[in-house]
Order: C-alpha cells, then sequence, then structure tokens
C-alpha cells in the first residue's frame, strides 16, 4: 500500500524538478539566454557587495513571489493577472524593506535604492507571467530560487570583474598588491561606468555560448 | 489560471486583494515603526559622534551621546540662541524656510579637553538628499572631521562620500582663509592640492554628488558665519 502512494507522489527532488533548479543557472540563465533583467545588472555591478545584498534579496522576494502565485493561481482573473502579479511582488519587496529597517538596519542601508529595482526586475515577472501561474507551489518555489540564484551568479560574476579592474579591490578589501600601482598599473576608470557593465554581460554570453554550441542561434 | 471570469467577480477579487494587501502593509509599518524610528535616532547619534572621531556601535551611541555631547543649541540667522531642543530640529524643513525664520541646530561637544562645534549640514546630491556634520574646532576655521550619509546615490560612486577614504580628506581643512574671507571647502573636480586647505579630491564617476557636497557645505556652514564672529569677539 504505502508503495503505492509513494509511486503516485513525485519525490520532493526529482529529476524534473533538480532541473528547475539547476537550468536556469547555466543553460536557461535569465540573463545570459533570455536577456531579461539586464537593467539592474547595469545599476549595482560597481562594486561586489551591494551585488551580493541584492542578489540575496532577489532570491527571497522571487521564490515567495512563486510561492504566493502559485497557490492563488486558479483564483486569479486572466484579465487581471498582471496587476495581481505586480501587488504580490510590490507587497513583499515592502515588507522585507520594513523588516530589514527594523531589524537589521545596516542591510537596510546598504540595499537602499535596490529595493525599487527589484519590483521592476523583470525576470521576477516573466517567472510568474511564465511558470507560476500553470505549476504547483513547490516546482514554482524551485523555479524562483533557480531563476534568481542563475541571475544573482551572473550579477556578482560582472560585479567581480568590474571591482576587479576599476578599483582594485573585491569587498572593498584591496586586491592588487601596492607594487603593481607603483610600477605604473593603474585602475581602468571605464570599468566604473555602466557601459562596461553591457560589455562584460556581452563577453560572458559569449564564453557561454562558445562552451554550449546548442545555445548557439542558427537564425 | 481561472478564465473567462465575469466582471463582477474580478471587481470583487480586485477590491478583496486591495483591502488585504493594505491592511497587511499598514499593520506592518505601524507595529515597526518604533523600532525604526529608534534606529534613526541612534544612527543620528553615532553620525554625530562620528564628526569628532568618536566611534561608537549605533547600539552604544545612546550610551555614550551626552558623555560628548556638553552643549545643544539652536541659533538664529543673527548667531543668537533661541529656545528649543536642537536634536529635535528636523533640517529638511528648516533649510526651506527663510534664513530669518531659520533655526540652526548646534552641537557643542568635549573631547581630550578639546571642543568642537558640530554642524548639521543638508543638501541635494545627485538623486535625493544628502546630510551629514562637520565638526570645527574651537578656532571656528579648522575643521576636526567630517560625517556624510545620502538617501540614494549611485552604489559604488557618489555613495562614497559616506566612507571614509572621503570624509577624512577634510579633517584639517579650514574653511576660512588667511585674509579672514569665508572659503568653505570645496570638492574638487580635477584633484586637489594636498597643500589646498579648501580643497578635496572628488570620487571618480560621482561628480554630482561631489559637486552636491560643495554646495551643502558652502550654504551649511555659511549661515553660522553670525554666530562664529560674535564668539570670537567675546573671547
Amino acid at each position: 500500500m504505502s508503495e503505492n502512494i509513494n509511486n503516485n507522489k513525485e519525490p520532493l527532488f526529482s529529476y524534473k524538478n533538480k532541473k528547475l533548479l539547476s537550468n536556469p543557472i547555466g543553460k536557461d540563465n535569465p540573463i545570459t539566454i533570455q536577456v531579461l533583467g539586464i537593467c539592474s545588472i547595469l545599476a549595482v555591478t560597481v562594486q561586489l557587495k551591494p551585488s551580493l545584498v541584492l542578489a540575496i534579496s532577489v532570491v527571497a522576494v522571487m521564490g515567495l513571489a512563486n510561492v504566493i502565485i502559485s497557490l492563488l493561481r486558479n483564483t486569479i482573473p486572466q484579465r487581471i493577472r498582471i496587476i495581481v502579479q505586480l501587488t504580490v511582488i510590490a507587497s513583499l519587496v515592502i515588507i522585507v524593506d520594513q523588516v530589514l529597517k527594523a531589524y537589521m538596519y545596516d542591510v537596510s542601508r546598504q540595499l537602499s535604492i535596490f529595493v525599487g529595482l527589484i519590483i521592476t526586475n523583470c525576470i521576477i515577472m516573466g517567472r510568474l507571467e511564465g511558470f507560476a501561474l500553470y505549476n504547483k507551489a513547490w516546482p514554482s518555489f524551485l523555479d524562483g530560487i533557480g531563476n534568481a540564484a542563475g541571475y544573482g551568479a551572473i550579477l556578482l560574476a560582472v560585479a567581480a570583474v568590474r571591482e576587479l579592474f576599476g578599483a582594485g579591490t573585491l569587498m572593498n578589501v584591496q586586491i592588487i598588491p601596492d607594487i603593481f600601482y607603483r610600477i605604473g598599473y593603474e585602475n581602468n576608470g571605464l570599468f566604473i561606468l555602466p557601459p562596461m557593465a553591457l560589455i562584460t554581460v556581452g563577453v560572458i554570453i559569449w564564453i557561454h555560448r562558445s562552451r554550449d554550441k546548442e545555445l548557439i542561434d542558427a537564425s | 489560471m481561472a478564465k473567462g471570469y465575469s466582471n463582477k467577480y474580478i471587481f470583487i477579487y480586485a477590491s478583496i486583494m486591495v483591502v488585504v494587501v493594505a491592511l497587511i502593509l499598514s499593520l506592518l509599518a505601524t507595529l515597526l515603526q518604533p523600532k525604526q524610528e529608534r534606529n534613526i535616532r541612534l544612527e543620528k547619534m553615532q553620525n554625530i559622534l562620528a564628526s569628532i572621531n568618536i566611534e561608537v556601535e549605533r547600539e552604544e551611541s545612546e550610551n555614550v551621546f551626552y558623555d560628548y555631547i556638553v552643549q545643544t543649541k539652536i541659533l538664529n540667522h543673527e548667531g543668537e540662541e533661541i529656545e528649543g531642543d536642537a536634536f529635535e530640529v528636523d533640517l529638511q524643513d528648516e533649510i526651506r524656510k527663510e534664513l530669518s525664520e531659520r533655526q540652526m541646530p548646534l552641537y557643542i561637544a568635549e573631547a581630550e579637553n578639546e571642543t568642537y562645534y558640530i554642524l548639521p549640514l543638508r543638501g541635494a546630491g545627485l538623486w535625493g538628499a544628502i546630510w551629514g556634520y562637520i565638526s570645527l574646532k574651537s578656532d571656528f576655521n579648522t575643521i576636526a572631521g567630517a560625517n556624510f550619509d545620502h538617501a540614494s546615490e549611485t552604489p559604488g560612486l557618489g555613495s562614497q562620500i559616506a566612507e571614509k577614504h572621503f570624509e577624512n580628506q577634510f579633517k584639517g581643512k579650514k574653511i576660512f582663509d588667511q585674509q579672514g574671507n569665508y572659503r568653505s571647502v570645496k570638492v574638487l573636480r580635477e584633484g586637489a592640492d594636498p597643500d589646498d586647505p579648501h580643497g578635496v579630491d572628488a570620487i571618480t564617476g560621482g561628480t554630482m554628488t561631489c559637486n552636491g557636497v560643495s554646495k551643502m557645505l558652502y550654504d551649511g556652514i555659511k549661515v553660522y558665519k553670525p554666530y562664529f564672529y560674535k564668539q570670537k569677539n567675546y573671547e
């Protein structure tokens, strides 16, 4: 009897569910493949630390938003679904912001304007629209976490490159030794400016596709 | 996803959603408000102390604040003292008022047998408000320390005004030149000569924010001049 029940029920981390989590980090990355969420990449990747804080916040908001929309999916009227999604995202972000301000004030100072950027992050709405509206809560949760992690990974990679070459530091710790500067090495000011974020993302997309030929768009 | 619902259903659905969300958010905001206000108050004390180079944890700042701050005053535009609690003055409102109506808070601190005069400042950066505290030695000329903060300057660029490497540049700078003319301290994009008593280096990529700092310093310190002259004459 018990075997039967187990057979009918999908295990929590089935192959399919694991794919939901791992695909967006590699093959189906929201930034390098779907090219979503570029706007916030431009804005926050000057330094590694704020990028890390933003990545963690997006993971939290996206996981929760996907679960909530998935639970509500059978009640949401088609015609106002976008408004419902926006309301859920915006409310979650405000709740996170308020709680941080009360209990983790320093983190909330770090976040400052990123909170608004989370609301407008196209990836979150893209996943609600594309996945959570049609799937159960658990797979939706994994999908949200996976996509947020895929977004976060690129965010951190770009930030690391920009902070290292733009300021010679990582997480505000000096990495490039003083002796380099004495020899004549200089920080590259271009890395601090927004265009370099686009170029760095472009290089990452290039590397990603040259390693995985399947991703190359024949057209 | 539910399809083909009637207009009535959609209206009711939207109304309930709005009410529920409004209730949750307002409840949360009300519950958390006292804690948030306390954090802001403690941070203000921490920042004021930081401007005289006393570094304390935010939670500690309330306990030691009045060990250092020996006197608080509100001044008017003629440098005369007026009634009130300086700590409660909201600079955001004051800088919009006519000069003759403005209340100007002043904190007088003592540390290691030196007296410091701490002026709160407020101005505009690139995206939003910037503010800070600057402390003067008892000659009413030499800057002892500075502390800046901002609401929403660009992370990693303009936001660096709140970092030590920027703030520390102000130590030892002078606001009057040798002839006694008011010069303030300017943040110079092209970089400042280390011997220049009225200039500091700007932040690469943060020029607009730095211009805001220059203007905030110039306008913010200027209004205290009558008080400085009065104090000097008494001495």
